[in-house]
Formats: structure tokens, sequence, C-alpha cells
């Protein structure tokens, strides 16, 4: 009979356990991830699965620190670890050391599961993003010290000759320590109220020296500075989450040296377009009042008084000399038929048509003087019209209302142009009651 | 520099009188003592624009907490030279 080997429990589960534990001490495995629990121990448990058949599985809070993403019910996944026989109950498990997602990288996965749960959260939303400073004086930066990024902002301000204050803060932008040395450097940075804008970044590198800005922690400091911040991460391609909190993306370092560079020309330029603007509106002011002043005094000379009242009195002479002459002529021909009258009457001796004519005579004499007379008056009136008007565009009379007529002391001339005088030259300004001597200085 | 305006109110200010001399319904007296204020307000902005001082500075910290501030180059040398 051959002899039975009899276990007990104890001595079975030993040896499996010595069995699987030695035969199984470093494997993969793939699954996917069901029943997942995280006590307060920090501990995740869960079970791996396939369509066939399923194992517990466990990643120790330990190893939990080094898994960038979210492990989730319903992942598939790839893992490393070995099993081990938990004896007491019996049962075996995979102790997981590292395990990432199927089919996309780890951090792939974990970047796009931070990105939803701050989207979730609304710290990309538009309406919290601040507007860059309208003229920024000092900026803040928080980068490696030794870093490409502030070697490129530097070399970026000698070649703009831009005058930028800026502040450094020092921190390592790669390894462990580095996503909370960049939120505190933010955090502190802060506290200076002289500073306008925050620029936060590095220069390029591999997703995984990128990653501190992939960091909830980053993000948080970046949605929570009241200092606007640009994030200026590796190069144009890589995005980050902290491109997504920040204010404003810039696509590399030097871009956003650019950026705040460009906006102090922005104002610089506005700036010189006010001033310009402002000496224009004041100097063609000042030639449409002398432009209006020039015509006031050409329509003096044309209508200068004594030139005026020549020309009144000319043309009053040629009148009279017309009504004169036409009235001589009247005349003239009537005493000619007058004559004739007379010889009829001689012949006829009619005395009552000798006063008829006469009366008529006296009539047209008349007629023409009146006629003479309301003309002259006429022109009079007109005269005394234009005279007022005159006298209203006199130049003089401008005076009180705040023009002065500048005139060199020396020789009297006008001064019309900046370009006439000289410093120290002096000047006599007429007012309307008296005369200011003064100097160009 | 006295006069302690800040530079975004001497602008916005400087702005105004701009659009009331375009508006042109003042008299030559008002016209030219706003152009005055206006010219004033420029050279302030110019200035403050121009005076922003071209510095790197880096911020260390010391023993006891306290902060530093020491000039950028100056701080790459000596961690070169040690």
């Amino acid at each position: 009979m051959v002899e039975t080997q009899i276990y007990k429990v104890s001595e079975l589960t030993k040896l499996i356990k010595e069995n699987l534990e030695t035969n199984f001490k470093t494997i993969w495995i793939e699954g996917e991830v069901s029943n997942l629990k995280i006590p307060s121990s920090g501990h995740i448990y869960f079970t791996l699965k396939d369509e066939f058949a399923q194992i517990q599985a466990v990643i120790f809070k330990t190893q939990r620190k080094l898994i960038r993403f979210d492990v989730k019910d319903g992942l598939s996944v790839i893992a490393n670890g070995r099993i081990t026989v938990y004896e007491a109950r019996g049962v075996y498990q995979i102790i997981i050391d590292y395990i990432e997602p199927k089919g996309i990288g780890a951090l792939q996965l974990a970047f796009e599961q931070l990105k939803a749960k701050l989207a979730g959260d609304g710290l990309f939303e538009e309406k919290f993003k601040k507007k860059l400073p309208f003229f920024p004086k000092k900026i803040g930066i928080v980068t490696s010290p030794t870093g490409a990024a502030i070697r490129d902002i530097i070399h970026v301000i000698n070649r703009r000759f831009a005058n930028l204050h800026i502040l450094v803060y020092p921190v390592k932008v790669q390894g462990d320590e580095a996503a909370k040395e960049i939120a505190n450097g933010i955090e502190e940075l802060n506290k200076f109220d002289d500073i306008d804008v925050l620029i936060v970044g590095r220069g390029g590198g591999s997703i995984e020296d990128l990653w501190a800005f992939n960091e909830e922690i980053v993000a948080r400091a970046i949605f929570a500075s009241k200092i606007p911040v640009i994030s200026a991460v590796g190069h144009e391609i890589d995005f980050t989450i902290s491109d997504f909190v920040a204010d404003v993306r810039a696509p590399t370092p030097s871009a956003a040296a650019e950026l705040v560079i460009s906006s102090k020309e922005e104002i610089q330029k506005d700036l010189h377009f006010l001033q310009s603007r402002l000496k224009e509106t004041l100097l063609s002011k000042i030639k449409y009042l002398k432009k209006s002043v020039e015509l006031i005094i050409s329509m003096c000379k044309a209508y200068a008084p004594l030139k005026l009242i020549q020309k009144y009195y000319q043309k009053i002479d040629e009148l009279t000399s017309r009504i004169d002459k036409k009235t001589h002529n009247l005349i003239s021909g009537k005493k000619e038929s007058f004559i004739i009258m007379y010889g009829k009457f001689l012949e006829h001796k009619p005395t009552h048509a000798i006063s008829r004519y006469q009366e008529i005579l006296g009539l047209i004499k008349n007629r023409f003087q009146s006629g003479m007379k309301s003309l002259i008056a006429n022109y009079k009136k007109e005269y005394l019209k234009r005279f007022e008007i005159l006298n209203f565009l006199n130049p003089y009379s401008q005076l009180g209302r705040g023009y002065c007529i500048c005139q060199k002391s020396n020789d009297g001339s006008l001064v019309k142009y900046i370009s006439q005088v000289k410093t120290g030259e002096k000047l006599s300004l007429t007012l309307k009651d008296g005369k200011i001597s003064c100097e160009v200085d | 520099m006295k006069n302690e305006i800040k530079f975004e109110d001497a602008f916005g200010k400087l702005e105004n009188i701009v659009k009331k001399l375009e508006e042109g319904n003042l008299s030559l007296e008002e016209s030219m003592k706003l152009f005055e204020e206006g010219i004033n307000l420029s050279k302030v902005c110019a200035l403050k624009l121009e005076n922003a001082e071209k510095k790197v500075e880096i911020l260390i910290k010391g023993e006891n907490g306290s902060t530093l501030i020491k000039p950028f180059e100056k701080f790459i040398n000596e961690e070169t030279d040690e």
C-alpha cells in the first residue's frame, strides 16, 4: 500500500505559498479593473478580470504615490507585480508595483483625467481669465534659475531693448519637488503688490520633464493667483494643464517675453498717437482762428472807411452829373417845343396854354430833383449799414475776447509763427486795455 | 519723480483731454489750458514708460525664512564660481 501523505492545512498552504511566490515573483498581467475599493488605509484593492477568470489585486499606499493617474473601475490595465498568498484566509492575490493603462500611456491618461476634473471644477472657464496688465512694470517669473526659459526670456529682453523689471522665483522644474515648489513660487510672488504679471514655465523636455506643469497643485495655484499668469511651458507643441488654467498661454518662454514687451510697446504707440493728436487739434484750431482773423483783416481793407466814402462820393458825383445832363436835355427839348408853341401861341395867343406848359415844366423839374435826393439818401443808408458791419469786424474790438496782437518789441513786426522768435527775445502783447512786455523763454 | 499720479490714470486723463479738444466746442483759452495739461500728462506718461528699469533679480530664501532679493546675473555668477 502506497503511503498516502496527509497534509495539514497550514502545511499545504505553506507549500502553495512557496510554490506560487517563487514561480510568480515578477509577472506581467493584463485585465480590467473592477470592484475597486480604497479604504482609509490608502491601499487600493480591486479585482482584475477577463472573460473567464479573476484575481484579487492590491496596490499599497507606498506604490500608489508613483502612479500618476487614477485607477478606476472598467479601466483596462497592464500591471507588474508578484503573487502572494494570504494564509489566514487561503486566498492568493497579486501585489502590484507598477500599473499603466492599456492602449494609452499612463501620463496621457493622468493628463486627461486631471483635465476633465479641473474642467469640471470650472478652472478653465473664460470668465475667470484675467486680462494681461495694461502696462507691465514688474514681472515675476517662476522657473529654474539655470534653465533655458529664463535664459531665453533675458535674451528676448536684451534683443528688444525692453526695460522690464524681472523678479525670478527660483524653483526646480522637474522631479518630485518641482510641482510643490512651483505652486509655492506662485503663491509667494502674489505677496508682492508691485508685480503685474507672472510667467510660469520652463524650457522644452519630454512629457515626464514637463510633468510638474500637469500637476493639480500647480493648476490650483495658478487659478488662485490674483496676478495674471502667463503659462510658458516647453515648445509650441507641448500642452500642459497649466496652459489651460493660465490666463494666457504662451507657446514658449520667449513668446511670453514678447507678449509682455509688445503690450508695453502698444502703449507707447498709443501715447505717441495721443500726443500728436493733441498737437494737431490745437494747431488746426489756431490755424482756423488765424484764417478767420486774416479774412476779417482783408474785409476791413476792402471796406476801409475812406475808400468806401470815396467810392460813394464818386458814385454820387457820377449820378449827379448824369441827372443834370438828363434834366438839361429834357429842358432844352421842352424849350424847343416851347418856342414852337410860343410861335403858335403868338399866332393864336392862347394864354392859358402857356401857363399849363409852365406848370408841366415845374412838375418835371420837381420829380427829377426828388428822385436824385432819394437816390443819395439810399446810398447814404447803405453806407451806414456797411460802416456798422465794419465796426463790428474791427480787429481791435476782438481784443477783449482773449486774443492779443503779438509784436516784436524791437521793430514792432507781427509775430505769427513760433519760428519768428528766439529765446530771450522781447515781445509786446497788445490787449484791449494796454500792452504787456514779455520775453520768450 | 514727485508726480505720483498712476500711469493708467494719467493715460486715461490724456485720452479724455484729446477727445474734448477734438470735439472742438471750446474757446481758444480753454483749448490752450487743456493742451497744456495734456502735454504735461503725456510727458508724465512717457517718463513713466521710460523710467521702468531694466532689472533682473532673483528671490533667495534665507535660513530663517526671510527673503532676499539679489541681482540675477550676480547670483548666477556666484553659483558658477562656487
